[in-house]
């Protein structure tokens, strides 16, 4: 491909060996010749063009085209125009795509319209399926005779341009292929920053114009029939999403998030792998209760693992955090027989039954006074004696795991103190250290 | 320097440290982490991270910012694995660099959002239509998701494919203590550019096998890709030796590679009578019922595989042989196998994983053509549960 020199006139963006290969009077070679004008009108430079097709007929055309090409899958080339943008916000990215990718693609051209990124669509509108074999689209109008509408359309057409215009579009106009302001209209969508539609109503003379005796005059009479106005029906300047993005990264390479070093300061006297099991209901902290029981365990010299099982809900139902503490690297991170249960809530009760039977005498279980009862185990039962400084719902876990970190001796308090501190606000880690305090004498 | 972090953490260091500079995707647990971690970074490094309106959305973003010559990322679960099939051959055909993580649940359909699974292994392996090979890398550590995704990276731009991590929820969210100052780097590749002198044809090949050079959009050659069937220019072709051409360079240039795609860790014992071989955090409980078995006195070798895809035919074979691996030194691949340690003595492989068998079938292939006496047992769970050590550990022989 030869490279244009920027101070030569470009004649043409097409190969001018390359013949359309569309049916006789078939629309889309019009389109395209328009398309070929607007950018010889505007002399872009061809490396700096990316013409995106979809599927179907018009899918065929970026081969006519001597600029960069990207023919995509069905309704997805608004997918791949968008990565482009916001990967080289000064490229210009046109797509190409017909009503068929209209139809499937849909939710990519509200969004792309949405976001306003600036690419530009000419939708070739021919209100059938051209290469599958005439079948109805999204935009067949209501009555018309397709191979799979044989008794008339029931369906109703979507107005591409009203959709796109109320979301957000900048630039939306809706014409005919024979429209002889076309060229200047495509430049303008071109040059429009943001996202920009042309809807162009073209005859199939494959399928849709043979079964429905469609001409050009009645291109017109259907637009007006269905009250959709033609023209340019929008044209707004609003941020376009590529180059806000661009503006708004700070583009320093300023260094990832920093490491988080865990040093030891403490020293554990856990001689044995011992595996936790907090057992308690969402929105009771119970995971970065956990959380702190590693980073404790951690801080004293070992090593932690931290598993969460909640249900899909979020602030209601069980939590259940598993946390493991060894002297050696741990690999198998589930907990069958637990060595320390902690059963906090009726919520996390429900979820254990099975650790419970499967512990012995070597193992403990804590529990709340409520749940005491309820709780069947051969498991050595301890019940947390909260007196009369009943612990709130929302700092249960803490208290309680206070105690046990003093109670099974796996590591000195001041590090489970360290470990709730850590990186919180002020007021939330005088929260936690209340709680923490709340836990002497319970056990 | 010892940290507390989950896999998700991990995968995106290796994916910064790989030069990844786009990532799209959708929410989907337990993928989101890496959504959300990506999208906080990126702006910071000058790159690009945007939630798409679906996962079709995020995939296609992806595919049309690598053409742009950007190194990109996407992350789902195997819901969203579905919703990618389609633009993952669209990646095969245009020859995309394109990395794709999959946090397996547990499936059919929604499945169990917090559930762990290996579900989708063969699901990656055949996930585009026409059955073209495609690279897929499995983590057990935390060293492995911040190796293994530079891995992948180097491997897409290499290859100019997708490639897939596959990992799972609990190796994505669990959070656990590591050493992050022994996570390995790997030299960073590059895809190779097309030289600016001559003519550029987007997919010239020159043997079948061959990648070929990458110019960007916006660059300064004009390039092409297509979804369709093309020839070397790009071009759509029904023509029988150019389709025969196209088809058969895509599956040779990764399938007459296979060798340089085995990244496995052997670690045999002589006279073993048992193998096992596993991956991903199945892989974590084998270890540890291989550590159990051997403090019972039983003598026994394992296989951990970290490419499930190509499968690593050669390693298996050499596991099976009873071959020992050298230590492996920093730098050099941990798939050099050296001195035979003597005759051939494994009788029973043991595959544990959280599926029906999937990865199984494979090493049954394998392994009975090399010696149809051999006995394979698969370890299977699929309640959500991890496999325990003592279930692979009491079949051991």
């Amino acid at each position: 491909m030869e490279q244009k020199l920027s101070d030569s006139t470009i004649a043409t963006y097409r190969f001018p060996d390359r013949k359309y290969t569309f049916c006789p009077g078939c629309s889309h070679s019009l389109v395209l010749d328009h398309l070929n004008a607007a950018l010889v009108k505007m002399q872009l430079d061809p490396r700096q063009v990316v013409i995106v097709t979809d599927i179907g007929c018009v899918g065929m055309s970026d081969q006519f085209f001597d600029v960069n090409a990207f023919h995509g899958l069905h309704g997805r080339a608004v997918t791949y125009a968008s990565g482009i943008k916001l990967a080289n916000p000064d490229l210009k990215v046109i797509v190409l795509m017909g009503d068929g990718g209209v139809g499937i693609g849909g939710h990519h051209v509200l969004n792309a319209a949405r976001r306003n990124i600036g690419i530009t669509v000419l939708v070739f509108n021919n209100f059938n399926f051209g290469m599958t074999g005439g079948e109805h689209s999204v935009t067949t109008p209501h009555g018309a005779r397709t191979t799979t509408t044989r008794g008339g359309n029931l369906e109703r057409p979507l107005d591409v341009c009203a959709t796109v215009a109320v979301n957000g579009a900048s630039y939306v106009f809706r014409g005919t292929a024979f429209d002889k302001e076309l060229p200047e209209r495509i430049a303008e969508a071109i040059q429009t920053p943001g996202f920009a539609l042309l809807d162009i109503w073209e005859l199939c003379t494959a399928y849709y114009v043979p079964g429905n005796d469609f001409s050009r005059a009645a291109l017109m009479q259907t637009m007006q029939g269905l009250n959709f106005p033609a023209g340019v029906l929008q044209k707004v300047d609003s941020p376009e999403l590529a180059n806000a993005y661009r503006e708004t990264i700070t583009n320093r390479q300023s260094p990832i998030s920093a490491a988080h070093h865990i040093a030891q300061k403490y020293d554990s006297a856990l001689t044995k792998t011992t595996r936790v099991i907090l057992a308690g209901a969402a929105g009771g902290k119970v995971r970065s209760t956990a959380s702190a029981l590693a980073v404790g365990g951690m801080m004293s010299g070992l090593w932690a693992t931290q598993r969460d099982d909640y249900p899909v809900s979020v602030m209601s139902g069980y939590s259940v955090s598993e946390v493991i503490l060894s002297r050696d690297e741990i690999l198998y991170m589930g907990i069958d027989k637990p060595d320390i249960l902690a059963v906090l809530t009726p919520e996390g009760s429900s979820q254990v039954p099975r650790q419970l039977r499967a512990m012995d005498e070597a193992q403990t279980v804590y529990v709340v006074p409520d749940l005491a009862q309820h709780v069947q185990t051969r498991a050595r039962k301890i019940v947390f004696n909260f007196g009369r400084a009943a612990p709130s719902k929302k700092s249960l876990a803490l208290t309680a795991t206070a105690a046990i970190v003093q109670h099974a001796n796996l590591y000195p308090l001041a590090a489970f103190r360290e470990a709730i501190s850590a990186g919180q606000r002020a007021e939330i880690a005088q929260e936690n250290l209340k709680a923490v305090e709340a836990s002497e004498g319970i056990l | 320097m010892r940290e507390f972090i989950d896999g998700a953490e991990a995968i995106v260091r290796g994916a910064l440290k790989s030069g990844c500079n786009f990532f799209a995707g959708y929410p989907i647990t337990p993928a989101t982490p890496i959504l959300l971690k990506m999208l906080r970074e990126l702006p910071r490094v000058g790159g690009v991270g945007i939630q798409g309106e679906d996962e079709i959305a995020s995939i296609g973003m992806c595919i049309g910012a690598a053409m742009t010559g950007m190194k990109t990322m996407t992350a789902t679960s195997g819901p969203g694995i579905s919703l990618y099939s389609e633009n993952i051959g669209m990646a095969i055909m245009g020859e995309v660099p394109l990395v794709v993580v999959d946090v397996m649940r547990l499936g059919p359909a929604t499945g169990g959002a917090t559930t762990v699974s290996q579900g989708d292994v063969q699901f990656l392996r055949w996930v585009t239509s026409g059955g073209f090979p495609i690279i897929t890398l499995c983590p057990s550590s935390l060293a492995d998701c911040y190796t293994l995704t530079q891995r992948a990276f180097n491997l897409a731009e290499e290859f100019r494919a997708p490639v897939f991590i596959a990992t799972d929820k609990e190796m994505i969210i669990a959070q656990q203590s590591v050493e992050t100052d022994a996570f390995e780097d790997l030299e960073i590749v590059n895809r190779a550019r097309a030289s600016t002198d001559s003519a550029f044809v987007p997919h010239h090949a020159k043997k079948l096998a061959d990648v070929p050079a990458f110019a960007p959009i916006g660059g300064a050659q004009l390039t092409r890709l297509t979804t369709s069937m093309h020839d070397e220019h790009g071009m759509l072709t029904k023509k029988p030796s150019n389709v025969n051409r196209t088809s058969r360079h895509l599956y040779q240039k990764i399938e007459a590679h296979r060798d340089e795609l085995e990244f496995v860790k052997l670690d045999a014992q002589e006279g073993a009578r048992t193998l096992v071989v596993a991956y991903g955090i199945s892989a974590r409980s084998a270890i540890e019922a291989v550590q159990l078995a051997r403090a019972a006195g039983k003598r026994v070798s394992m296989l951990t595989i970290q490419s499930l895809w190509p499968l690593p035919e050669q390693s298996l074979r050499a596991a099976l042989r009873g071959n020992v691996v050298a230590p492996v030194e920093p730098g050099e691949e941990s798939r050099s196998f050296v001195s035979r340690v003597g005759p051939p003595s494994i009788t029973r492989v043991i595959v544990p994983e959280l599926n029906f068998g999937q990865y199984r079938l494979e090493i049954e292939r394998v392994a009975l053509l090399f010696d149809s006496r051999l006995e394979v047992i698969g370890v299977n769970r699929v309640d959500g549960e991890l496999i325990e050590p003592e279930e692979i550990s009491q079949l051991v022989i």
